[in-house]
């Protein structure tokens, strides 16, 4: 039996660095799977919070329940199971359905890097809906949560058929545009497939699963029992000069209305964002200026503002850009609440600009809005609309953003003197 | 028969190879033909004293190989054999082995010793052999000394060999009382004291019940303390040793006896032999080890209801301490810096000081102030190094305040002689101990701090140039960055060290380069500090490490070119890769996010490319860190790692089948998880061959049980990625984790290391069931999973009532049950509320004051409500 050893470490760290990068890695790992099971299970959680509305449910998970835009949290309240959502009737349908949408944001000035780091496509014209494929059946719905189609579709889940797309309750979300002249859903963008969100996915990886994984179902097919309607997928162009010409000029099967331009890094950000765009003139659009209720386009521009406490008038974005006030007193004698969504006229002192920022507006008070809005104006499409009747922005600007892009790409050219 | 056993076992220590290695296959054919026989023969050459000594020896020593190993499932194989052998054989072994303890040879009573013990070992937790102890133990007194003597050998490995509760109390008593009468100081004979002295070292973890007995225990204590007296040192080298070993095992019964044990180690440390000494200070740096950890425990509180209470033995030693491991730190050697290997008293002194520092905390500083102030200008080196020796070890324990004046005063003092001071030995301490500084006195937690704009330049300035000082004075500088760097970890977007970084970045890799670079650990000193620099460096600076990449990438690339390399060679070029690839995981886990990713990512198709010919070289070490690195990348890349997928496989497969290099298959399990989330169902080609690898290791004996744990987890990571195409695996791994389940269940409360091991192994069996359900949610093979919920709940039941289970496995334990709610939903509603964990444990859970574990248990409620109302 030998004597022993008692060495202990002198002058040097006990942990090694290898050491700390073995545990830095453990915990980086840790993390990461926690996050991947956080996620698969916010698929589920808020299924739960929203079938809790129902009356016997405990008003603290409602309260949880409800996804608000303007929370820093839209990531994980659009992960809502959108099974449980069809269920959902009247305005509160309504009001979860608006808000599912990713809203583009008109264009007024034209984005740095558009060859680079956007796409364009050619927006066809109609209603745009979600569509959402599940247990069997496929339901469309449009921007203010009413039912445009209840069908039977080649999508996940889209139809009662035995072997056909995946299992029977996995599901799909589609952003699409319903074209009536040809009966066709215009895929315009994937939100949801089998059942896996992609949400968090950039507008590059979406729009290449789109045009990829739709084709697979036979969604594009031709309608037959089982598929009422067609699904196609827009094409879309690197915005450069000849994605920009093809998405402008080209013949489309569909009729146009106006250009979409998508940031590729974007994810899908539900509400307003500035990471799409939407752009539009008379040759690319039927509808650039904003028509009244007889498809007429009225002598004045109108638009709708919401009405805040203290008559403040402010546009749908987030945050909300204010607009003008409303006197008490006449706020008072209209019935005009909190929350009004108003109508004005810009009267012919229009819209006053500083620096390219809004600063006054000259707003005539035409009334309430109609009760099917959802939403004010954002701050965008008033400012569009403006340009529209005024000095609109032109596909030459765009065009030419771009070439002078390509221009700084190229190497500077050298002059000599002498 | 026994003839020719002798001629064989001379010839297999034959210096000629042929005859060698003739006489080795011959022996191992005898032991696969007739393993009884081989056995009897052995035994009966080691009992014969008319044998040659070297046959004997040799016939015990293979013997001892016949009946244990090192790998475990080779033990277990062995113990089978011998407790299948007749018992015939068996007796006649023993009786053998017993009369070899007569032997007038030493060497051939001590191996018989030996093997004594490994048959005690495997015999008598099967209650076989019962009558070993006593036959041991009769009549020890009337022993002939050399008999005694191997009697008390055998009996202390025999308490090495064999857990305590397989011996009787009453059997233990008798061991105890031989082996302490042997060490008394009536035993005449100096081989007899010291073979009982260590006879006790082994013994002392049998002695709990004496331990408890106040007589008894005296006895022990006294017996201990008079063979530190001993006029044989190696006898008072035992004693100290059993001293040290009471420390750690009975602390909490020495109260009593502190006052004798201070002056029997100070009269050691002064006066006693070095071997001597080093074992007297280790007694005060166990004791300083146990109030460490009773102190940390407390949380800086004393708790009334803790089990060991702290009894401040070393701060009520204080007084005569300090200044005693002072005097140590006078005896340095000349060139213990230099000597990896060095120990000596010195360096005991010096490192017993700082723990007791840690012990004590603020109570040190004045005890060795008046030691520092007076010496530190010495014109002897010894006299500076022990003085800055001994500040540098009291800057960890005592409060930020109470040094805060005392470091400021000294900083100015200690770049100086960095740069100055002509001995190398007090350089290298002062580089040592601004490492210190920096460690625990800069960082954000520190509300003062030492380092100012006004001095930042002039630190870095001297710690770059100490880098081109003597390798063991930079290893030590690099050191010294490393801490500083480490202490602007969380500062912000803007650090100090922005200005320097560059210049930092340059002397790191220029003092990488040196050619004395592989001495003193240099190399490794400066990669690991331009690690830490990467990791806590800024945003200002993601240009710069962008730059690093290439740099790092050709110094790999140039380590893969050379050929025709010696073994030392090959080794230092291993280990070089090794550090490169950690830098280079390193610097992918910091730009590999945004916005620096895609500016990053360019390098990714090369960088990997340098990782699958690392993998080539065939070194441990390098292949961890390659792997490491790969992980990281992946997890940068996302899906686009599956291009690499096709090429890598086969070095992923290879990591799982590393069953000897454990921790180079553990790494490669992480790496798949960190694959499976980067691909997500991407992955689905390749898992056929995961799988069955992950099944083939978890079914392995061979592999380190560490490992398993994380492959359950991985299975967790697998399902999750590829959803409900595990329906392919669950066959086969439903099972297992269904057993493993179960023994997890019930098998901890052995230990802390057996508790901590059943937590993790819980862990990864609840991740993989977590994983599984939510990759087979919304999926009609949800079905398949149904049967196995009454076994899945009745297992978080269990481990719910154990009360052992830590915050980690609480977290995912409950998220498991709300998984099994949200995948099985009504199928299971009934279930789930007949278990005590949707009711006490889910209470419990909800009430925690962790908010990771309160907020898996509030979807967890959520998910039954739904489950059981629908």
């Amino acid at each position: 039996m030998a004597p022993h050893e008692i060495r202990r470490p002198f002058k040097r760290r006990p942990i090694s660095d290898q050491q700390k990068r073995r545990e830095l890695s453990l915990l980086r790992q840790t993390q990461h799977r926690s996050d991947a099971q956080q996620r698969a299970r916010n698929l589920a959680s808020s299924v739960i919070s929203l079938q809790s509305s129902s009356p016997d449910v405990d008003p603290e998970i409602l309260s949880e329940a409800v996804p608000e835009l303007d929370e820093g949290t839209e990531s994980e309240s659009s992960n809502f199971d959108v099974r449980q959502a069809s269920r959902l009737r009247g305005p509160e349908a309504r009001k979860w359905f608006a808000r599912q949408l990713m809203l583009p944001e008109w264009m007024i000035d034209v984005p740095d890097n558009l060859s680079q780091d956007w796409y364009v496509l050619a927006r066809p014209a109609g209603k745009r809906c979600f569509v959402v494929s599940s247990d069997g059946t496929t339901v469309s719905r449009v921007r203010n949560g009413s039912i445009l189609h209840h069908f039977p579709s080649a999508l996940p889940g889209g139809a009662r058929k035995k072997g056909a797309s995946g299992p029977a309750n996995s599901y799909s979300i589609l952003d699409c545009i319903f074209h009536e002249s040809d009966q066709t859903y215009y895929v315009i963008d994937m939100v949801c497939w089998r059942g896996y969100s992609l949400y968090e996915c950039t507008a590059e990886f979406r729009f290449f699963w789109m045009q990829s994984k739709l084709a697979e179902t036979g969604a594009c097919d031709p309608p037959s029992f089982y598929h009422k309607f067609r699904f196609s997928a827009v094409p879309f162009y690197n915005c450069d000069q000849s994605g920009l010409h093809s998405a402008y000029t080209g013949s489309l099967p569909y009729v146009k209305d106006g250009l979409l331009f998508y940031n590729k890094h974007a994810h899908y950000h539900t509400g307003n964002t500035p990471l799409v765009l939407i752009w539009k003139d008379e040759s690319c659009s039927q509808y650039v200026i904003d028509t009244d209720n007889n498809g007429e386009v009225p002598n004045q521009q109108h638009i709708v503002l919401e009405l805040q406490e203290e008559g403040k008038l402010v546009t749908s974005d987030d945050p909300p850009v204010p607009f003008s006030c409303l006197n008490a007193d006449f706020v008072k004698q209209s019935g005009l609440s909190s929350g009004s969504l108003i109508r004005f006229a810009i009267g012919d002192g229009g819209l006053k600009c500083v620096d390219g920022r809004f600063e006054k507006a000259d707003l005539q008070y035409t009334g309430v809005s109609n009760r099917a809005r959802a939403f004010a104006d954002s701050y965008s499409k008033i400012m569009f609309q403006y340009m529209a009747r005024h000095s609109p922005l032109k596909v030459e600007d765009l065009a030419s953003t771009i070439s002078h892009e390509n221009q700084q790409d190229k190497p500077p050219e050298v002059e000599m003197s002498d | 028969m026994a003839m020719e056993v002798t001629q064989l076992l001379i010839n297999a220590q034959s210096i000629d190879g042929t005859v060698r290695k003739h006489a080795e296959e011959s022996l191992k054919q005898f032991q696969e033909q007739n393993l009884a026989g081989f056995l009897l023969s052995l035994a009966g050459e080691l009992a014969n004293d008319e044998k040659p000594v070297d046959s004997r020896k040799l016939a015990g020593l293979v013997l001892k190989n016949a009946l244990d190993a090192k790998e475990q499932h080779r033990k277990y194989e062995l113990v089978q054999r011998w407790l299948a052998l007749d018992m015939s054989t068996k007796s006649q072994i023993r009786a053998f082995l017993l009369k070899t303890l007569s032997a007038p040879v030493p060497d051939v009573r001590s191996t018989a010793s030996q093997v004594i013990a490994k048959v005690a070992g495997i015999e008598l937790p099967q209650k076989q052999w019962p009558e070993l102890i006593v036959s041991l133990l009769s009549n020890i007194h009337q022993l002939p000394a050399h008999v005694k003597q191997a009697t008390l050998e055998t009996l202390g490995y025999l308490c090495e060999e064999v857990s305590p509760d397989v011996v009787e109390q009453e059997h233990v008593n008798k061991i105890l009382t031989a082996v302490v009468q042997g060490m008394n100081a009536a035993e005449g004979n100096n081989d007899v004291r010291l073979a009982a002295t260590r006879a006790l070292y082994m013994a002392l973890g049998f002695a709990q019940a004496n331990f408890n007995n106040d007589m008894e225990r005296d006895y022990i204590m006294r017996v201990v303390c008079e063979a530190t007296l001993s006029p044989e040192v190696k006898i008072r080298q035992a004693a100290f040793e059993c001293l040290v070993s009471i420390a750690s095992t009975y602390y909490e019964k020495l109260a009593h006896y502190m006052q004798d044990i201070f002056n029997i180690t100070a009269k050691a440390v002064r006066e006693d032999d070095e071997s001597v000494a080093l074992q007297a200070i280790e007694f005060w740096s166990s004791i300083c080890d146990e109030e460490i950890d009773i102190l940390e425990e407390y949380g800086g509180e004393f708790a009334g209801d803790s089990d060991v209470p702290c009894f401040y033995f070393t701060k009520q030693a204080l007084p005569g301490l300090v200044p005693l491991l002072l005097e140590t730190l006078l005896k340095q050697e000349e060139d213990q810096d230099l000597d990896e290997g060095a120990w000596n008293i010195a360096m005991a002194g010096g490192t017993c000081l700082g723990l007791v520092a840690r012990a004590v905390g603020d109570d040190i500083v004045p005890h060795v102030m008046p030691f520092i102030e007076e010496k530190i200008s010495k014109p002897d080196w010894r006299e500076r190094e022990a003085a800055t020796y001994a500040f540098g070890s009291i800057l960890e324990g005592p409060s930020a305040d109470k040094l805060m004046a005392i470091v400021n005063a000294a900083l100015t003092f200690m770049l100086n002689a960095l740069t100055n001071d002509p001995s190398n030995h007090v350089k290298d301490t002062t580089a040592w101990t601004l490492g210190r500084i920096f460690e625990f006195l800069h960082g954000s937690t520190i509300e003062t701090p030492i380092i100012t704009q006004a001095n930042c330049q002039q630190i870095i300035t001297v710690l770059i140039q100490s880098m081109n000082d003597a390798p063991n004075v930079a290893e030590k500088a690099c050191g010294a960055l490393y801490f500083l760097a480490q202490g602007y970890e969380d500062i912000g977007p803007n650090s100090p060290l922005t200005p320097f970084f560059q210049e930092i970045i340059q002397s790191l890799l220029a003092v990488a380069h040196r050619e004395d670079a592989t001495e003193s650990r240099l190399r490794t000193a400066a990669y690991e500090a331009l690690n830490e620099v990467v990791r806590c460096s800024t945003d200002e600076t993601s240009t710069m490490v962008l730059q690093l990449v290439p740099v790092i990438m050709l110094e790999l690339h140039n380590t893969l070119e050379g050929e025709k390399l010696s073994l030392d060679e090959r080794e230092k070029q291993n280990e070089l890769q090794g550090l490169l690839c950690g830098c280079l995981q390193v610097i992918i886990q910091k730009l590999g996010s945004e916005p620096t990713k895609s500016a990053f990512m360019q390098y990714a198709d090369q960088m990997m490319g340098l990782f699958l010919r690392v993998f080539g070289c065939r070194s441990a070490t390098a292949h961890e860190e390659a792997m490491l690195a790969i992980g990281a990348l992946a997890y940068a890349a996302g899906p686009n790692f599956a291009k690499y997928m096709p090429e890598f496989y086969k070095y992923l497969e290879m990591g799982l089948q590393n069953f000897e290099e454990y921790q180079v298959c553990a790494v490669t399990v992480g790496v798949v998880g960190d694959i499976c989330r980067a691909l997500e169902d991407k992955i689905l080609p390749y898992c056929d061959g995961i799988m069955t690898q992950l099944l083939k290791d978890l079914s392995s004996n061979q592999l380190h049980r560490s490992v398993k744990p994380p492959i359950f987890s991985c299975f967790g990571d697998i399902a999750l990625a590829i959803g409900e195409d595990f329906d392919k695996y669950w066959r086969y791994s439903m099972p297992m984790l269904q057993s493993a389940a179960e023994l997890s269940a019930h098998s901890s409360g052995a230990d802390d290391e057996m508790t901590e091991y059943t937590n993790s192994l819980r862990n990864g069996i609840l991740e993989a069931y977590s994983g599984i359900f939510q990759g087979f949610k919304n999926s009609p093979k949800t079905q398949l999973l149904i049967p196995f919920a009454p076994h899945i709940l009745q297992f978080l039941d269990s481990i719910y009532m154990e009360k052992d289970m830590d915050e980690v496995v609480m977290k995912t334990a409950i998220g498991v049950l709300g998984d099994l709610a949200d995948t099985l939903g009504s199928h299971v509603g009934g279930l789930i509320q007949q278990s005590v964990s949707s009711k006490e444990f889910l209470n419990e859970c909800l009430s925690s004051e962790d908010h990771t574990i309160k907020e898996a248990a509030e979807w967890a409620k959520h998910a039954i409500t739904r489950a059981i109302s629908v």
